[in-house]
């Protein structure tokens, strides 16, 4: 058993990496996911607001 | 069989899916790396026979090299999706270059740092400025050079031709890399392709164990891509999001 210290370290770090790497793609999805919800929330309220002048006809008429 | 597929389909309906814009082979993805994970522990410390000369700290080898594997693929990959944003100018080779350029610098220090574990015990040093293990350095700061790049410029399609162009020209020190312990005289071990040919693993159990733990780190590769992928796709649908939203917002203001 000489030298599991190292072997120990080395299986550690490559998951403890691996794991803050995924928390870290997951709690930036969580933010982007609410931030397009709430993009796509406002733009559904605009629209609504008023129906004459639609999100995309002004990019129409450019 | 059929009766729990179609329940799940309604639960989870597709429109949700896209919504989240996360691909449903992703979860399918993870299962499979966790269960590949598991067996390559099992090999690594259960299956596998202990080294003669090295002893117990030559495990570190059953996980260093599909790590390093992975970052070569990623780079590899970077290069492929730079040439073909070059190529096409499409903001989809640019996502998934990116992607994976991150996913090859956290697996290349992972290879850097086990590399070191293992170099310690062995050789009684923790870092030698060795051939493989300098190319290997000068391939991190590649790309570190690369992800500060993306990080810290804004993100036009000028800064991605120039993403592009560096991905591809650091992803040639991938052979170099390769190579060199060939070319230069050097102490690190030449195992998968002995300086005199063949491979260097004695025992059938280390080759079984090396290819389930390749295979495992490949799997989880696909699936890690695959979720940065799908959110960079994300993060390009925000940004065209919030262009049609200060449109409406302007429009809106005109009335």
């Amino acid at each position: 058993m000489q030298n599991f210290g190292y072997l120990f370290a080395a299986y550690s770090i490559i998951f403890a990496v691996i794991f803050f790497y995924v928390m870290f793609i997951w709690r930036r999805q969580a933010g982007l996911e609410a931030e397009v919800r709430a993009i796509e929330a406002r733009l559904k309220e605009l629209g609504q607001s008023s129906p004459a002048a639609p999100a995309n006809s002004s990019r129409a008429g450019q | 069989m059929a009766a729990s597929s179609s329940r799940g389909s309604a639960v989870n309906p597709s429109g949700a899916k896209k919504a989240r814009g996360v691909p449903a082979l992703a979860p399918w993805l993870g299962v499979a790396t966790l269960a590949l994970m598991v067996a390559s522990l099992f090999m690594v410390f259960e299956y596998v026979p202990t080294e003669a000369e090295q002893g117990i700290v030559q495990r570190i080898f059953y996980f260093h090299v599909p790590c390093a594997w992975v970052a070569f693929a990623a780079f590899g990959l970077v290069a492929i999706s730079g040439a073909f944003y070059l190529w096409l100018g499409d903001q989809i080779w640019d996502d998934l270059g990116y992607a994976s350029a991150e996913i090859g610098m956290v697996f290349c220090t992972l290879v850097l740092i086990t590399g070191s574990l293992w170099a310690k015990p062995i050789w009684g040093a923790w870092w030698t400025w060795d051939s493989r293990l300098t190319t290997t350095f000068i391939l991190w700061l590649l790309y570190g050079g690369y992800l500060m790049l993306r990080a810290m410029a804004d993100d036009t399609p000028e800064v991605a031709r120039f993403g592009a162009v560096v991905g591809i020209v650091a992803a040639l020190d991938v052979p170099v890399i390769i190579v060199s312990v060939r070319l230069w005289r050097t102490i690190h071990p030449a195992v998968l392709v002995t300086r005199q040919g063949g491979h260097g693993l004695e025992d059938p159990r280390m080759v079984a164990t090396l290819l389930v733990a390749t295979v495992a780190f490949t799997v989880m590769f696909a699936w890690l891509l695959m979720l940065r992928f799908a959110q960079l796709r994300l993060r390009t649908r925000m940004k065209e999001l919030r262009r049609q939203l200060a449109l409406a917002e302007a429009s809106a203001g005109d009335l």
